[in-house]
């Protein structure tokens, strides 16, 4: 029998950005609210304090603020004629826990998604027709505009201090930022980082071949800021500590640096760390729900949280977990393509070019995580999919984030890969190279879904979710393509030698070595309750008092890194459930 | 001879008379300094804010006690005094208390029983208070503050000081004359000094003490208020001579770090965190700009100007060491690059309310170290504001440094940039390591 703790309105699951945020916007229309936060609480001083988190092998290698596969993880197939296998050891991508989430230990790299990326399907089908697309791609409009989240978007850079260079303010093309973006209501809050030797290498070469340059926008604060709610950030010093880590230096946009201390002030709102949440429980009808159960760890029990309100606010694949195991829409199913909840999971389709230069120093004790330069000539709206045979783009980046000797020991492929010649090697090359990649999306596929592992389960006795994917042709003819553009951009600045590494036909996703923690959909927003779990305002279509956050809205990964745009949607969602929903809860569409 | 010991013991009976009646003659408790309505009604809010212009929070809570209940220990090189529980508990607070006799312990420093307070209370500040402040704490303490029962430990206090009725020898020296009488002929001047003479008590800190331990001064009038004291062994720094940070602040920059502890100079520290985190974050616009306008006006040499002096040239010699890198620079600038450079930056100016100034810095500059040793081995944190809600934390370096390397890397920061104070000895960073300062 479980405890049963004092009703709430609002229980949030997760206590990271979109937790943060929803709780002070929720908690500021006088509710009481309560987050729920499986990890530990965190905090600056002294969890990332200076000098030590600075430390590669504790937080970089070993992994200090993600989660641990022992206490929550996936299994893993390629299609759906296997048996999916656990994820038992961190690699391809990096979850999480803990107060502040993945926002402590991101880099930073602050998108949004272009206008024709909310509405894929329509604008490949009006620009290109409809019998481009493949029969298994299942791309999808989202239900929301980019019109729509624009001052959303804005509110977020705002919030969360993004230094950058605007390329388009209200249709105005300004020089030096990017030409290609959707346009944007005003420019960014904070001027761009200065920007290292690599980068700035990488913007001549691109300028030079009648690219477009502009510095990657950044939630590294480029100077001092004071947010929305008083919060405050401290100007980057590029140590280099930003990907896995927490930032020493209160510069990198965090819910600690831009959010918590404001949040905490509000004495009608609450959380708790080290609380689990196992299910969303529903109501008899099965219309609403009534709270959640979570595992109180230093209790060691089972407890009901009633709420009016549930946010699911945890990382993507919790909140697809959770909506599996709470049954919140029908689970997706790949051989009728019927169902929702699971459906259309996808990542990011990378790649990149390695450069070595001989008489270079690129002083690699500077860097900052959202360093760089990048162009968007090759991005989704600039690309002709009929003639080009695929449909995605990517943004091409140079920038050093930081010098680690462990991760950061970039060799040219003639150099052994241990022994006196590797260490040969490495005090040649160490600092004496840089790299071009390709950030680009990933397109939805009907077997590319999550689901419940019929074999495995977790510590709570729950079946892990089960991930079935793999790489599909559409998605490496993209990254052919931008490998075909960013090597003559390479060779242009004559190194040394230069080496790639781009997925090729036949390339099967492989969970080992890290890519990226992008992971989307599953949640997917949409027009439709028949095609998405959420409505446009990340309302359950089903269950009209639960909510999710975060990129497993997303129909389809965006070329872009998401948190830009997981942010404009949690705003978004907080405004429709503060001005629209709260006076009248009900099913917004 | 008979006539001497007559006349002898005709003295000591008039001594011991004297000294009787010293002791046990009873107390004079102070009248209201206004006679208000016999239905005079506090306004609404008025009583919390009084409370929080008097900054009673601070000193009348324990660290992590029940607000008001007392506790917290207060250390003065007498002895160690426990703030009484002022929450309207009757048998452990002052639930029974007068109106008269909550006036006495805020004017006259006289407990319920007749007793002496020690002037931990700052009842020297506190006769200032008008009679509807004084009205209004006590309506806060008696109708809006919950009781709480906490018995608070007995002050421990050597001889002599553990005697109390000395006390009374000590207020006819220490004691002006109560209620507050305006002298400015300007209603804000006049307001801004209320509140820093008065509730705001600053005096107690920030005013030299003399040799009995009383402050030197309770209005401008006189030429060593405000210009400097002493608090747990910190500095309180001087707000009156031409570095003081009212004389060299821009007027609004002043403001800002009363309300928030912070502003493009500098962060708060030390037992001024409480003050702000209290007491001045509260204060209305219109009493934080009385506050700004009396702490410029009161400047030792004038009133301060419009617009700040300009920050003085430097020879830029710090800026270019530290720039350098040069692994063979003294023990000190490395240390600096080592430990603080990284958010303080090689021109010592850090950022905008986040990072504070060290080029000029009051605290780094300050007559005695113990302050600035003790951030450095300790770390610092600012209060929660309403408009800056942030917890800035800088971590200590206690287990990162040794004593030698805080001495050498505090006497760096006093000498760096256009600082000239004296250097610091490893000895000092030792004792207040082991707890032993003072």
């Amino acid at each position: 029998m479980a405890r049963e703790e004092k009703r709430k309105d609002v229980v949030i699951v997760g206590l990271g950005w979109t937790g943060a945020m929803l709780g002070i916007e929720l908690a500021d229309e006088g509710l009481e609210v309560l987050a729920l936060e499986r990890g530990p609480d965190r905090d600056t001083v002294p969890d990332f304090q200076y000098p030590d988190v600075a430390d590669e092998l504790k937080y970089g290698v070993r992994y200090g603020f993600m989660q641990k596969p022992k206490n929550s993880t996936v299994t893993m197939r390629h299609n759906t004629g296997e048996t999916a296998l656990p994820y038992r050891h961190l690699g391809s991508f990096l979850p999480g826990d803990g107060v502040g989430g993945a926002g402590v230990h991101w880099n930073g790299h602050n998108w949004r998604a272009m206008a024709e990326e909310f509405r894929l399907r329509s604008y490949v089908e009006e620009e290109f027709g409809a019998d481009i697309i493949p029969d298994d791609m299942t791309i999808q409009d989202w239900g929301v505009t980019y019109d729509e989240l624009e001052p959303h978007f804005d509110r977020f850079e705002y919030m969360a201090g993004i230094s950058g260079q605007a390329g388009n303010i209200n249709g105005e093309i300004i020089p030096g930022g990017n030409p290609f973006e959707a346009p944007r209501s005003r420019d960014y809050p904070m001027p761009p980082l200065a920007q290292t030797l690599d980068g700035r290498m990488f913007r001549d070469a691109a300028d030079a071949m009648g690219l477009h340059p502009f510095p990657r926008p950044a939630a590294n604060a480029s100077e001092a800021y004071v947010n929305e709610y008083g919060m405050q950030l401290g100007p980057c010093n590029y140590c280099g500590f930003c990907e896995r880590f927490g930032c020493l230096n209160y510069s990198k946009s965090s819910p600690q640096t831009c959010i918590l201390d404001a949040l905490k002030r509000r004495t009608n709102f609450s959380y708790r760390t080290h609380c689990e949440v196992l299910k969303v429980e529903k109501a008899a009808d099965g219309k609403t729900a009534t709270g959640v159960t979570y595992w109180d760890e230093k209790a060691g029990e089972e407890v009901f949280q009633p709420a009016d309100l549930v946010i699911l606010a945890a990382y993507q694949l919790h909140n697809v977990h959770l909506m599996l195991l709470s049954e919140l829409g029908e689970p997706y199913n790949p051989q009728t393509g019927e169902g929702v909840t699971g459906k259309n999971y996808a990542y990011q389709m990378n790649g990149g070019t390695a450069l070595f230069f001989e008489d270079v120093d690129f002083n690699p004790f500077v860097g900052a995580g959202s360093n760089g330069y990048c162009i968007d000539d090759y991005a989704i709206n600039q690309i002709d999919f009929a003639a080009e045979g695929f449909i995605g783009g990517s943004y091409i980046s140079a920038g050093q984030f930081n010098g680690q000797p462990i991760r950061s020991m970039r060799l040219p492929g003639d150099v052994p890969k241990w022994g006196a010649g590797w260490k040969e090697g490495i005090k040649k090359w160490y600092g004496h190279s840089m790299s071009i990649g390709s950030h680009g999306s990933n397109m939805a596929y009907r077997d590319c879904y999550l689901d419940l592992d019929p074999t495995y389960k977790d510590q709570h006795g729950r079946p892990l979710m089960r991930m079935t994917f793999d790489w599909k042709d559409n998605d490496i003819r993209m990254t052919q393509f931008m490998r075909r553009k960013i090597e003559p951009i390479a060779q242009s600045m004559n190194p040394t030698s230069w080496a790639s590494g781009y997925k090729d036909a036949g390339a099967k996703y492989d969970l080992r070595p890290y890519q990226t923690t992008h992971n989307v959909g599953g949640t997917i927003m949409g027009d439709d309750p028949k095609t998405s779990v959420l409505n446009r305002y990340l309302q359950c279509w089903d269950v009209h008092n639960v909510f999710a956050m975060g990129a497993g809205a997303f129909p389809q990964n965006i070329q872009y890194n998401p948190t830009g745009v997981v942010g404009a949607l949690a705003y978004w969602a907080a405004e429709a459930i503060r001005k629209d929903y709260l006076p009248n809860p009900r099913p917004l569409v | 001879m008979y006539t001497f010991l007559r006349i002898l013991t005709a003295l000591v009976i008039i001594g011991v008379i004297a000294l009787l009646a010293f002791i046990f003659w009873p107390v004079q408790r102070t009248a209201p300094q206004a006679d208000l309505p016999a239905d005079y009604q506090v306004p609404d809010g008025a009583g919390e804010y009084a409370m929080q212009l008097a900054d009673c929070a601070a000193c009348h809570t324990a660290e992590d006690g029940e607000r008001f209940a007392g506790g917290r220990a207060i250390e003065s090189p007498m002895g160690v005094i426990y703030s009484s529980n002022i929450t309207p508990d009757p048998e452990t607070g002052i639930g029974d208390v007068t109106l008269d006799q909550f006036r006495a312990a805020l004017y006259d420093g006289i407990g319920k029983d007749g007793e002496h307070l020690y002037p931990a209370m700052p009842y020297d500040n506190y006769r200032k208070l008008t009679e509807p402040d004084v009205r209004a704490l006590y309506a806060y303490f008696m109708d809006e503050v919950p009781p709480v029962r906490n018995a608070v430990s007995a002050a421990e206090m050597g001889f002599p000081f553990d005697q109390r009725w000395g006390i009374r020898a000590w207020k006819w020296v220490a004691l002006g004359k109560a209620g507050f009488t305006p002298e400015f002929d300007d209603e804000q001047l006049d307001r801004g000094a209320y509140l820093v003479e008065g509730p705001g008590h600053c005096g107690a800190c920030h005013s030299p003490r003399n040799a009995f331990f009383a402050q030197t001064g309770y209005t401008a009038a006189d030429d060593r208020f405000l210009t400097g004291g002493e608090i747990g062994g910190w500095h309180a720094p001087d707000l009156r001579g031409p570095d003081s940070a009212p004389q060299k602040w821009a007027a609004d920059q002043l403001a800002h770090w009363l309300r928030t502890g912070r502003n493009n100079h500098a962060g708060v520290s030390g037992e001024m965190q409480l003050v702000v985190g209290e007491s001045l974050q509260y204060l209305s616009d219109d009493d934080v700009a009385a506050m700004v306008a009396y702490l410029r006006h009161i400047g030792r040499d004038g009133p301060a100007p419009t617009t700040p002096a300009a920050r003085p040239e430097t020879s830029g010699e710090t800026e270019e060491l530290l720039a350098s890198a040069d692994p063979d620079m003294d023990l000190g600038a490395r240390l600096y690059l080592d430990n603080c450079n990284a958010c303080h930056f090689v021109d010592g100016r850090g950022a905008d309310e986040v990072f504070p100034d060290l080029d000029g810095n009051s605290l780094v500059n300050a007559p005695g170290a113990t302050g600035l040793i003790d951030i450095i081995l300790n770390g610092a944190e600012l209060p929660s504001t309403e408009i800056r809600p942030m917890r800035l934390r800088m971590p200590g370096f206690a287990d990162r440094l040794s004593d030698d390397e805080v001495a050498t890397l505090a006497t760096f920061l006093r000498s760096a940039w256009s600082n000239s104070t004296g250097p610091v000895e490893a000895g000092a960073v030792a004792d207040l390591r082991n707890g032993s300062a003072q």
